[in-house]
């Protein structure tokens, strides 16, 4: 009943941008963060992960953009596929900075470089090689529009980034992370470290958003995957529990577990 | 209920505060040891620089600064140790440097994590206590012998060099550590390569650290005379290295390199081992400028690595 429910709805209007196929993933140091997982990724969609402190939702993220090739003794087994042009963005002989130039991160705490507001969202440009001061204007005020922080900002570009609030140096990340023009863009927890209005101007910062890419976004706060995702994944001990349409997640749960962490009943 | 619990509360209260009490001693008493050591130190340093200054003074003029040394005490000047000195500090600044820290962020960025770096680490952090004489040993095998440098400024550049660039490396290297994880993250995040990472942040973000390493070996460097003697310094010279800026093209030229020299803790050195006491007023002059210039470059670095932090807080 439940599955066929998700077919039809795919055969409808979803189209899957990237997913992840029976995804381990191990640790240098042997710990197994991740078990099997398999999750898709809709275009224009926000998928939400949800689950327990230590589950595995930021290691999962994090294999979006091979973030975890920086450290050396990480071991990704499984499979990305990403799409249209169907790679596997796990496999060895796929750079990962092709892949960070397409999946593009805002983390969990502003990290804005110690440079000035231009340059933080210009960098993504700078490293693809772009020079030309028009192209670099015309980029920036984009996405410093698209980060919804173009107003504030637009007076006092050569201000250090440091400068800024605590939210506006989170909007400023996504701006940087948005210039380059991703087909994904990955969150981790982006609002844990802001205040409620902040928070309100990132989530429908990211509505927006979802016009124009897919996002997937790791979040602590229940209500708010509730308010903006379109789909729900409940992880817990590194596997992928329920996922399914954020309403079905949240108003009637097909597993018990999830309903329990959702009731709070656990968790 | 309440009555009751009264008395009960503030004999609480009464304990709370004498703990704290307690433990306010013990900061007063850490705080009152550390400003003690801190102040003999500082005093005795005071006293040993005024000591210089005084029994220097009749010889602070300009003539002291301009003329060669001499037999007659009172005309004897420290123009060619000065000189030498600055000449020696460029050669050891030019190599020192760019080698430290480029072999700091090669260890810290590139190098695989394994014994063989952990022994590489290991020797170079020994090598900023290596005993200088050392160094002078080494020079004079390799430098001055094996590849037939001389007794030159170059040779001596070279060598206070090897003694700075353990000092450099691991400067670099804990600057480097120091840039937060999530920093680094947010650059490889939007597609830099290793390169780009270490040229566009770690390596501009790592300047105030990078300079205190690299003026505290520079001071240290313009005091080292153990090495210096070792490879054969002059003590007594009465001449100029020839110009590095020529008036004629090509206007730079490199013949100073190999000339003789003389630096300015030698020359202390050598007016102190004479038996006359007018030259001792010379020695205490020259010292008295070693040290000055030894504070001025450290009150330099203080302000630069300020003006540098004001820009990069984490
Ligand atoms: N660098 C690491 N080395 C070894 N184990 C790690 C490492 N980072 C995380 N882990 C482990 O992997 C598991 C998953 O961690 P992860 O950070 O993905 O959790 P999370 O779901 O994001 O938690 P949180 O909600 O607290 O951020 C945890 O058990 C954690 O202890
Ligand atoms: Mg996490």
């Amino acid at each position: 009943m439940v599955k066929k429910i998700i077919t039809n709805k795919l055969k409808h209007d979803e189209i899957i941008k990237a997913e992840s196929k029976n995804l381990n993933f191990f640790y240098a140091d042997g710990t197994q963060a991740l078990n099997g997982v398999s999750l898709p990724v809709y275009e224009n969609k926000i998928t939400a992960l949800i689950g327990p402190s230590g589950c595995g939702k930021s290691t999962f993220l994090r294999c979006f953009n091979r973030m975890h090739d920086l450290y050396p003794g990480n071991r990704y087994d499984g499979q990305i596929i990403l799409q249209p042009d169907n790679t596997n963005i796990l496999l060895t002989d796929v750079d990962p900075i092709e892949v960070r130039m397409r999946i593009s991160m805002v983390f969990q705490k502003p990290n804005p470089f110690p440079k000035s507001i231009y340059e933080n969202v210009a960098y993504g440009l700078r490293v693809r090689g772009e020079s030309k001061k028009r192209t670099l204007d015309e980029k920036v005020e984009e996405a410093l529009k698209g980060a919804s922080l173009w107003n504030e900002v637009k007076d006092r570009l050569q201000d250090l980034a440091f400068n800024l609030s605590g939210g506006q140096q989170q909007r400023l990340c996504i701006a940087r992370a948005l210039a380059t023009e991703p087909e994904i863009m990955l969150f981790d927890e982006p609002t844990s470290a802001l205040d409620p209005i902040a928070t309100m101007n990132i989530e429908e910062l990211m509505s927006e958003l979802k016009q124009k890419l897919s996002i997937l976004i790791v979040t602590h706060n229940m209500q708010q995957a509730a308010r903006i995702s379109d789909y729900t994944a409940y992880m817990y001990l590194g596997k992928l529990i329920e996922f399914d349409a954020t309403n079905k997640i949240f108003t009637n749960p097909s597993k018990k577990e999830t309903e329990d962490y959702i009731t709070g009943k656990f968790g | 209920m309440t009555i009751q619990n009264k008395p009960a509360a503030n004999k609480n209260l009464d304990s709370i505060r004498k703990t704290i009490a307690n433990h306010k001693r013990h900061d007063f008493i850490f705080a009152s040891l550390g400003t003690l050591v801190i102040a003999s130190l500082t005093i005795t340093l005071l006293i040993l620089f005024l000591d210089l200054v005084i029994d220097g003074y009749p010889r602070f003029n300009l003539d002291f600064f301009s003329n060669f040394p001499s037999r007659r005490a009172a005309r004897a000047g420290i123009l060619s140790a000065w000189i030498g000195s600055s000449l020696v500090l460029l050669v050891t600044f030019f190599v020192a440097v760019p080698l430290g820290i480029t072999s700091g962020v090669y260890l810290e960025e590139y190098a695989k994590k394994n014994w063989f770096s952990d022994l590489i680490e290991i020797n170079v952090s020994n090598l900023a206590g290596v005993p200088s004489i050392i160094y002078g040993l080494l020079a004079l095998g390799l430098f001055v012998y094996s590849f037939g440098l001389g007794q030159s400024i170059l040779t001596a550049g070279l060598t206070l060099a090897l003694l700075m660039l353990p000092i450099v490396i691991v400067s670099t290297r804990e600057a480097i550590r120091s840039i937060p994880v999530h920093i680094r993250e947010a650059a490889y995040a939007v597609g830099a390569t290793k390169w780009q990472v270490c040229r566009n942040h770690v390596i501009p973000y790592s300047y105030g650290g990078i300079l205190t390493g690299v003026i505290i070996g520079m001071a240290r460097a313009i005091g080292e005379t153990a090495p210096v003697i070792t490879i054969g310094a002059l003590t007594f010279i009465a001449f100029l290295p020839p110009s590095p800026i020529g008036l004629e093209p090509p206007f730079i030229n490199f013949d100073w390199l190999e000339s003789g020299f003389t630096v300015l803790p030698i020359q202390m050195f050598n007016w102190i081992s004479r038996p006359q006491l007018a030259f001792h007023v010379n020695a205490a002059a020259t010292g008295a400028v070693i040290i000055m210039l030894t504070l001025l470059m450290n009150g330099f670095a203080i302000k630069l690595r300020y003006n540098i932090r004001k820009k990069i807080k984490w």
